[in-house]
């Protein structure tokens, strides 16, 4: 992403991409060609800018459907013999027609593989390149190139329509979008391998489309949620990770060193969506996220309301992860023997996670059953995944004098079973 | 957008079917076919004769392999297939949810034009 030093073209491409591609897409029915002649209409402004011309995105318009004509008159698009996209009518033309929803959806499609609808929503409404995409993703070039064209072909050839979903399967369809976005988003800090930098770049990719989609489905509330969401994860990021890149605790964590611009947006948004209606998973979840965000100290956390959010999501979503997380929280507000009794019935789910045994360890030690706590700690080391992980269980089993708190429930959002 | 519906199941569930269940599956069958009609959807169908009934004929080289079916061996198999004309892949999904069968794979037929 460019930054202040930004050409013209590098700005138009920011602002512009996903609103022409979506408009040349409606009007070529066809998404590879659109993509093709658009990059070419992009890659002639960097060329012939400036001086820049007066309209910008109607200049590149005007240039990717010259480029995409003499495509097709030159055959190179008749060859793949690839059927046209199922277009509706497009809405009476204004100056530039505003599609990008549609091509939101189509990308996020479940006919798609989650790879696909994650590649092709990152290089189609993102507008990053493919190798841009690939490096996120630590995949050879190659084969994300593959990824992004199989899924064109699919959408093609299966009839996948270039439309926004009909009010009775709206509902269904934006969850799915939500879906995609954030997982994107906690792609960005589940990356087991490359650094730090990379998996900041594809958060703010997710929140960039998060942004994009409120501007596009201003009365939805989940998609507020999504995006406080997103945002109070997001602005913990430089606490979460100590000086050797090890995970920090949210107990533990330097709160001077979260952005408080970023944790006040999400707030805001939050309280536009209070008065409102029964909350959905997104809304609840960046509740809670803003509970941990918005105390001053950890000893500060209104956990008794974070219980209570954790009861309400629980109710919608019926997931074993957000029980035993409201375990947690019910722990801290009512103390350890009420948590304990939240994890009865959770090991058939969660059996073989080893934080469920790690939690149950720590209630177990702050009852001073010390032999049950020792016992499940070893059933966590049994189940534990990764080395950090280890090595703090290893350190809490040893040191079974010390004072106990339960695994952090913050960073990854409450479904997400890391640190 | 012509699309074919397979239906795909566990055969031994229905072999193993009662004729209360099988007079509810059959009922299912007939509305899906009705909703079909009415949207003239409808572009025909067939239940096929269980897996073990299946030959398959296999060409390598000039061999011709003849052996006993089905070509993958699968506790799920496709027990019929309807075809359907639909706006787009949405309709057909839509179609898909209204028919009675477990699981069912949606295929884009292939139309060649002119």
């Amino acid at each position: 992403m460019a930054g202040d030093g930004a050409t013209g073209a590098e700005r138009a491409y920011r602002e512009h991409w996903a609103r022409l591609l979506a408009l040349l897409t409606a009007e070529l029915r066809d998404l590879d060609l659109a993509e093709e002649s658009l990059q070419d209409a992009f890659a002639a402004a960097v060329a012939a800018w400036p001086p820049e011309p007066a309209n910008p995105p109607a200049w590149l318009l005007t240039a990717a459907r010259r480029r995409a004509m003499d495509r097709l008159r030159h055959g190179a698009v008749v060859a793949r013999k690839l059927p046209l996209l199922i277009v509706d009518e497009p809405e009476p033309p204004s100056a530039i027609p505003d599609e990008r929803l549609r091509l939101i959806f189509v990308c996020c499609h479940p006919a798609l593989s989650t790879d696909a609808r994650v590649a092709l929503t990152l290089r189609c409404v993102g507008g990053l390149t493919t190798r841009e995409i690939a490096r996120l993703f630590l995949v050879p070039e190659a084969t994300m190139a593959a990824r992004i064209t199989r899924a064109k072909k699919k959408i093609a050839q299966a009839g996948i329509p270039y439309r926004v979903p009909s009010e009775a399967e709206l509902a269904e369809r934006r969850d799915g979008v939500l879906a995609v976005i954030y997982l994107i988003f906690t792609e960005g800090y589940a990356a087991t391998g490359g650094d730090r930098l990379i998996r900041e770049d594809l958060a703010a990719e997710a929140i960039a489309l998060g942004r994009m989609l409120r501007e596009l489905l201003p009365a939805d509330a989940e998609v507020d949620g999504l995006l406080a969401l997103m945002l109070l994860h997001h602005a913990r990021r430089e606490a979460r990770l100590g000086p050797a890149g090890e995970l920090v605790r949210l107990p533990d964590q330097d709160r001077s060193r979260w952005r408080g611009e970023e944790i006040a947006e999400a707030v805001a948004l939050l309280r536009r969506r209070a008065p409102y209606g029964p909350p959905g998973p997104y809304l609840l979840q960046a509740a809670i996220a803003a509970e941990h965000a918005t105390a001053d100290r950890a000893e500060d956390t209104d956990w008794p309301a974070i219980a209570r959010l954790y009861g309400a999501l629980e109710q919608i979503t019926g997931s074993a992860v957000v029980r035993l997380n409201r375990a947690v929280a019910v722990a801290e507000a009512e103390g350890p023997q009420a948590g304990l009794e939240l994890l009865e019935g959770l090991d058939r789910a969660l059996g073989r996670h080893h934080l469920l045994h790690a939690t149950r360890a720590e209630l177990l030690r702050r009852l001073g059953r010390d032999r049950e706590a020792l016992e499940a700690y070893g059933r966590a080391l049994e189940a534990v995944g990764t080395d950090p992980e280890r090595a703090f269980l290893l350190s809490r089993r040893a040191d079974l004098s010390g004072s106990a708190t339960g695994p952090e429930t913050g960073p990854g959002g409450p479904h997400r079973a890391h640190p | 957008m012509k699309y074919v519906l397979l239906a795909v199941g566990d055969e031994k569930v229905w072999e193993q079917a009662g004729p209360a269940e099988r007079e509810a599956v059959f009922a299912g069958w007939e509305r899906f076919d009705r909703l079909l009609k009415s949207r003239n959807a409808d572009r025909g169908g067939e239940e096929l004769a269980p897996s073990g009934s299946a030959t398959v004929v296999r060409k390598d080289g000039d061999q011709v392999i003849i052996t006993d079916g089905p070509y993958a061996e699968a506790t799920e198999q496709i027990g019929g297939f309807v075809i359907v004309e639909a706006r787009d892949l949405d309709e057909a999904i839509e179609f898909a949810r209204a028919c009675p069968s477990g699981t069912v794979e949606i295929r884009p037929v292939v139309e060649y034009q002119g």
